[in-house]
């Protein structure tokens, strides 16, 4: 099941420069909570603070507190502790390209050391289907790599190979910006399904999508958190004019 | 800047505020057909009603070619939505007057009759309600269409009475019932007509503030922001 996050004086920066100041969030469990915001607002920088990858940029670091459930991340926990909860799917997919369908899955658990073939079998299949791409595939699991799928099926299997370690909270970043329609339609449709057992938090710059996905949407600007609502209340009706003019198209 | 969208949002305010002087003009040419026994006003009226018609049509398109191809949000979502709801009003509007004008073309066979009805006046404080509620949504003024629902009481306490009043004219004098009837009838379009302006205002209200202030379920806040209502 997922679990909430509570983010609370969160700061980032790379370097010097600071690139979020002061996030203060509570995002709910088994829902998915989007970030929008124009490039450069901080939002990937934010999501990435919430399973310790920002800090894999040389000079980059963070500071405040973020809890993954019960876990305090910036508390002395090691990253692949956080990872392990945590899993995150990028902008392109990315499998690993030499590896079959089946391996690409199964990667995660054969690093923790997860050896039990039947269990992994299972676990191999569930994630798959979670992903909806079980059908498409099942027949070619050994025999074909992840990068002889379409754009569409790779991010799904990037999916499922984050799924397979059963993390509890799901972050996209722009999951389904490189996709066509017809992939876009069907990641969608994929995260709804998955807030049952999941927490998403999704970046996205479609607004549509996130208007579609996301119970919850937060507005980024210059690493600020300028507005969090719910999404129907933030695009119908935001509290604050400068989301105004982003969803709006009246900036610059 | 979305440059083109802008120029539809103001295309699409200008066209409304044409066609929110059609509709004005005509209850106002019906109501002075009324009270001058007027058929060339009443002809003029019925004549326009087609202009009205387009516009309510080339309004619906542009506001759906605007919803379809530019996904308006927040507050542009909302004037737009307002806009399509306030066009069907006014086309309404529109229809109450060719109503008033075909009473008028009956009663205008008939020879005159004194009745306890003040047409003149409550074609005043109806016509005066579409003129605010059209103001409100020029000036983006949620204040200026919250006034016009509370005119409304107004118009109905005037149709109240009419219907009194006129209902004891037909038995006292029964050979007045057909006139009487037909002020009757003119009586509760232009209560109509204030009813519309009404929903205009609320529409004003929801575009201004995001309230759905319909039925009197919500109060509109004072407090809130103004859109953003450009003067270019």
């Amino acid at each position: 099941m997922g679990v909430g996050v509570h983010v609370e004086h969160l700061n980032a920066w790379f370097g010097t420069t600071q690139a979020l100041n002061n996030i203060s969030m509570e995002i709910a469990a088994n829902h998915a909570t989007a970030i929008i915001g124009p490039s450069g607002c901080g939002k990937s920088t934010y999501v990435r603070c919430l399973n310790r990858m920002h800090e894999t940029v040389p000079g980059a670091r963070a500071e405040g507190t973020v809890r993954i459930g019960d876990l305090s991340i910036y508390n002395g926990t090691s990253a692949t502790q956080v990872r392990r909860r945590v899993g995150m799917v990028f902008q392109k997919p990315n499998p690993f390209p030499t590896m079959s369908i089946y391996d690409n899955v199964a990667a995660g658990l054969k690093l923790n050391g997860f050896r039990n073939r039947r269990r992994l079998d299972e676990i191999v299949e569930r994630s798959l289907q979670q992903s909806a791409l079980w059908d498409e595939v099942k027949d070619h699991l050994r025999k074909k790599s992840g990068a002889s799928l379409s754009g569409g099926q790779q991010q799904r299997l990037c999916i499922a190979r984050a799924l397979a370690v059963q993390p509890e909270v799901l972050l996209m970043d722009e999951p389904a910006s490189a996709l066509d329609p017809i992939s876009t339609g069907k990641i969608e449709e994929l995260i709804f399904q998955l807030k049952e057992n999941y927490t998403i938090v999704i970046v996205t710059h479609n607004m549509q999508q996130a208007s579609r996905v996301a119970e919850f949407t937060g507005f980024f600007l210059l690493g600020e958190l300028i507005e969090f609502d719910k999404t129907e209340k933030l695009f119908t009706n935001p509290s604050d004019k400068r989301t105004e003019d982003y969803i709006t198209g009246r900036f610059g | 800047m979305r440059t083109r969208f802008q120029q539809g949002l103001d295309e699409l305010r200008t066209k409304l505020l044409a066609m929110g002087g059609l509709a004005e003009q005509a209850v106002d040419r019906a109501c002075q057909a009324y009270i001058e026994r007027d058929l060339t006003r009443c002809h003029m009226v019925l004549e326009n009603e087609s202009r009205i018609n387009a516009a309510e049509r080339e309004i619906d398109e542009l506001a759906f070619d605007l919803l379809a191809l530019q996904q308006p949000m927040a507050v542009d979502l909302r004037f737009i939505l307002a806009v399509t709801k306030i066009n069907s009003d006014l086309e309404r509007v529109g229809d109450q007057a060719v109503n008033i004008a075909e009473r008028v073309m009956d009663m205008v066979e008939l020879p005159p009759a004194d009745l306890p009805i003040d047409i003149p006046r409550m074609a005043t404080a109806s016509s005066a309600m579409v003129r605010r509620a059209l103001e409100s949504f020029i000036e983006g003024k949620a204040e200026l269409a919250q006034a016009v629902l509370e005119m409304d009481n107004v118009v109905d306490r005037m149709r109240d009475e009419a219907f009194i009043n006129l209902t004891r004219k037909m038995n006292d004098t029964p050979e007045v019932t057909r006139q009487a009837l037909d002020a009757l009838l003119v009586a509760r379009n232009l209560e109509r007509v204030a009813d519309h302006a009404t929903n205009i205002a609320e529409d004003v209200i929801f575009w201004v503030r995001g309230a759905d202030v319909r039925h009197n379920v919500a109060v509109a806040d004072p407090g809130a922001r103004q859109p953003i209502v450009d003067r270019s």
